[in-house]
């Protein structure tokens, strides 16, 4: 009973296993977050338009009003217009509302940024500590070192030592990622490297770097989204925290960070400046969170089975 | 068997979730099992016999929940107990054996504390009654050393000796039912014969009935008194075994046994003039373990090997797990470097040419693996797939292309698979790809690493047809690995048996199988499950 000649029919129309997205969206949870990180999406880009005035312009004669409070502005030609500040304005008389608004800008940019950067830097890096065997223990201590240092002194540090600026926010919020990322991407090599489809391309012949790119990349993808989504999370707080410092991103570009930093002299008289930008920080971090985690449940393979 | 049965599963409907491909995972079963009864529920995968196991344990996992009819273990229906009554009855009246005893097995407790548990949970005895109970036990299932297993953990002993604390906590109670999971599956032959005899002179003794789940007909002939043959979550055919064995009268269990590989092996074709394709001569791979601070420790995963392949012939290595085949196999495809020794390939001794020099012959020596399940990257196409290895060697992507649609007709598959991704494929389809990828490199040696071991007994016979009709077509040297001497009595011309890294002995399979030289080799023989049933041969005729 020969195999040849005849053949099988193969399992029915391309049919894709119960889509990730169509997995996710059941989750509660995915949704809210998905919802609110839309919503900071949509919030950074329309900042122009949502009812903001200049975030940066100063106003002397309205200084520190509470939320609510009816403010007069004077333009550069002289006319005025009364204006409700709805979260109320800073000690330099600024509008809280229009400075939290635009500060999402910032916020977002350095959270997607240094996840990308961090993941960019930490795949290559993995890739080769985990599948060329002797470039491992160099590449893994140098990593070891950086992780020795503490994220937020190494950022402190980095910042110190290039200036204050966007792009050095970013890159020093990122390096201190790049070991964590690295650590699992070497780990998940080492797994996948033993599967026998990669010793199959080895056998036909694939030279090294396409084995990586072609068979053993695509492979890390999945843990790789949400260990990037924990790392976008991190650096919003981190660039938060190093602005709250007074040493991120320069105090005429509002961002949570230094909002709340300026705030923080007159917190217990003028609570309000502090506490809107933290709400948005922490809707943001939460958000991203928790699609963390809904990514995490849908993308391994192990929670699909489990019906 | 006057007697009431001590199982009786009756009407048995168990629900599959909504989206799965059938709706009932269990349909309309009835089968029951005596007082010192074995009973074989055998069947493919899918068929829903761990299924009905699990049920009969109540349990079942979240998805599947049963529809219809009813489980009576002495009368009592399992499916209605609550779950304080299941408790009581698991240990006591019924237990179960599984399939892998390292997971069955608590990895952070000693044997003995693992087996007094049972004890503790459903007796009142004091702890020295226990230790004495527990000693008896593990002289029962003929442990050696009982004192010593006593405290030993999980991973100090060997997959044997671990089934046996396994079946020991099974009859610790000496319960009415057992029910044993492919308990054989994951031992080597000699281990697995042992097993079975110890399981059958257990249940003589205690006058257990067993309710057992195999896949391997070997082993159905070897211990049951009745079958059950399952077939998509219905009962096929059920029986005395002599019955179904011999006269079976369903289509599907004709077809079943009929795949089963005879132990005789077919008359074959003399190779010896043909020119030799690959040889090695002393080969061997030996592992190092510790350094720097502490002693290292070597170990060796083949010795001193030495084969030859001819052109057009198949070349077994048969062995235990262990015993260095895949080491071999690889070392001649260098996916892992020889220690020492050579690997004679177009006349060139390939063993230690660097991963550059090596490009070349990469082409002529193809794998294909065991798992099909893992051979395949799952985020490639099956084009993709195929075209990778000629387009390596420079081959144009249009003819890469044609010549990945003409091998496809070749494995049986249709043209439309080219775009499909591997999980849309079942296990021997898969395995029909993974040949294919081979076959495009145009290969002089052809290494199947057990390649029918993951597959079952229907599929099995189909992808072993496929190897011998395209080492004929192609004239190809195959050397094919497989644990399973039914298997190498089909395929191969000549079979090297191997133990702990070593070559035992080597010959014609047929003057193997008829005359072994060498104790081991003997021994493997009679280790097969069913040997003296002529499977194959019996059901054709």
């Amino acid at each position: 009973m020969s195999a040849l000649g005849e053949t099988l029919p193969v399992a029915g129309a391309a049919r894709r296993p119960a889509g990730t997205f169509a997995r996710m969206a059941k989750s509660p949870g995915v949704m809210f977050g998905g919802a609110v990180l839309a919503l900071m999406l949509l919030i950074a880009l329309l900042a122009p338009v949502l009812g903001t005035i200049a975030p940066s312009a100063i106003n002397p004669a309205a200084r520190n009003k509470t939320p609510g409070a009816e403010i007069t502005m004077r333009a550069s030609d002289g006319t005025q217009t009364a204006r409700s500040a709805w979260m109320g304005t800073d000690s330099l008389g600024r509008d809280v509302y229009s400075r939290v608004i635009y500060g999402a800008r910032v916020s977002l940019i350095v959270g997607v940024a240094a996840a990308a950067v961090s993941v960019a830097i930490g795949l290559f890096f993995g890739l080769v500590a985990g599948y060329v065997r002797w470039l491992d223990g160099a590449v893994m201590r140098v990593m070891d070192g950086v992780m020795a240092i503490p994220g937020i002194l190494l950022a402190i540090a980095l910042v110190s030592l290039w200036g204050a600026g966007l792009a050095t926010v970013i890159v020093a919020v990122a390096v201190p990622e790049i070991p964590r990322v690295v650590r699992l991407v070497r780990s998940l090599v080492l797994s996948i490297r033993e599967e026998p489809y990669v010793e199959a391309a080895v056998a036909l012949g694939t030279p090294v770097p396409l084995i990586l790119l072609r068979h053993v990349m695509p492979n890390t993808v999945a843990p790789l989204i949400v260990q990037a989504t924990f790392i976008c999370a991190n650096s919003i707080l981190v660039e938060a925290i190093l602005s709250f410092l007074g040493i991120g991103i320069p105090p005429d570009i509002p961002t949570w960070g230094n909002i709340m930093a300026e705030g923080r002299a007159l917190f217990r008289l003028f609570p309000h400046i502090i506490f809107f930008p933290g709400v948005f920080l922490s809707l943001t971090v939460l958000a991203i969170n928790i699609v963390g985690d809904g990514l995490r449940d849908t993308l391994d393979p192990r929670m699909v089975k489990r019906i | 068997m006057a007697d009431a049965p001590v199982l009786e599963i009756r009407n048995l409907g168990i629900s599959l979730p909504v989206d799965a491909e059938r709706k009932l995972a269990v349909e309309a079963l009835n089968v029951a099992v005596g007082q010192r009864e074995i009973v074989c529920l055998v069947g493919e995968s899918g068929s829903g016999k761990s299924v009905t196991a699990l049920a009969a344990m109540g349990l079942l996992p979240r998805g599947l929940k049963p529809v219809s009819g009813e489980i009576l273990l002495q009368g009592e229906d399992v499916l209605k107990a609550t779950p304080q009554r299941l408790r009581q009855l698991r240990c006591t009246r019924m237990s179960m054996i599984f399939q892998e005893p390292m997971t069955a097995l608590n990895p952070v407790l000693t044997c003995g504390e693992q087996i007094d548990e049972v004890l503790r949970a459903h007796t009142q005895l004091d702890a020295a009654e226990r230790r004495a109970r527990v000693l008896a036990i593990l002289r029962q299932v003929r442990i050696d050393d009982p004192e010593r297993v006593i405290g030993a953990y999980p991973h100090q002993l060997s997959g044997g000796q671990r089934q046996r604390i396994v079946i020991a906590m099974a009859l610790a109670l000496e319960p009415v039912l057992v029910i044993a999971d492919e308990p054989t599956t994951a031992l080597d032959v000699t281990t697995q014969a042992q097993i079975l005899t110890l399981i059958k002179d257990l249940q003589r003794q205690f006058g257990t009935g067993v309710l057992f789940i195999t896949h391997d007909f070997g082993v159905v002939a070897e211990i049951a008194h009745r079958v059950a043959v399952m077939r998509h979550g219905q009962l096929v055919e059920y029986g005395p075994t002599e019955e179904v064995l011999k006269r079976p009268r369903a289509d599907y269990t004709k077809m079943l046994i009929k795949a089963v590989p005879g132990m005789t092996p077919p008359a074959r074709g003399e190779a010896s003039s043909r020119p030799i394709v690959v040889s090695t001569t002393g080969l061997t791979k030996a592992y190092s373990e510790g350094g720097w601070l502490r002693k290292t420790r070597t170990i060796s995963a083949a010795r001193d090997v030495t084969l030859s392949v001819r052109r057009g012939e198949t070349l077994g290595i048969v062995g235990e797990s262990g015993a260095g085949k895949s080491t071999v196999a690889r070392c001649i495809a260098r996916l892992v470097d020889p220690s020492s020794g050579s690997v004679t390939l177009g006349g060139e001794d390939i063993a230690r040419l660097s991963h550059v020099r090596l490009v070349p012959f990469r082409r002529k020596v193809q794998v294909i693996f065991q798992d099909p399940y893992r051979s395949l990257n799952p985020r490639r196409t099956v084009r993709q797939s195929l075209v990778e290895g000629p387009m390596n060697y420079g081959l144009p992507r249009d003819e890469a292309l044609a010549r990945a649609k003409g091998l496809l007709k070749l494995v049986g598959l249709d043209e439309a698979a080219l775009d499909r991704y591997p999980h849309q494929f079942s296990g021997g389809q898969r395995q029909r790809i993974c040949i294919a990828r081979a076959l495009a490199m145009e290969p002089e040696l052809l290494i199947a690493d057990e390649p029918v071991s993951a597959l079952d007994v229907s599929v099995q016979a189909q992808v072993l047809d496929l190897i011998e009709d395209v080492r004929k077509r192609l004239d190809l040297a195959v050397l094919f690995i497989t644990h399973d001497l039914r298997v190498a009595a089909r395929v191969c011309d000549r079979v090297v048996v191997m133990r702990r890294g070593e070559v035992v002995e080597q010959g014609p399979t047929a003057e193997l199988f008829r005359a072994p030289k060498q104790d081991y080799t003997r021994q493997l023989l009679a280790a097969a499950p069913g040997r003296e049933w002529r499977f194959g041969e019996t059901a054709a005729s």
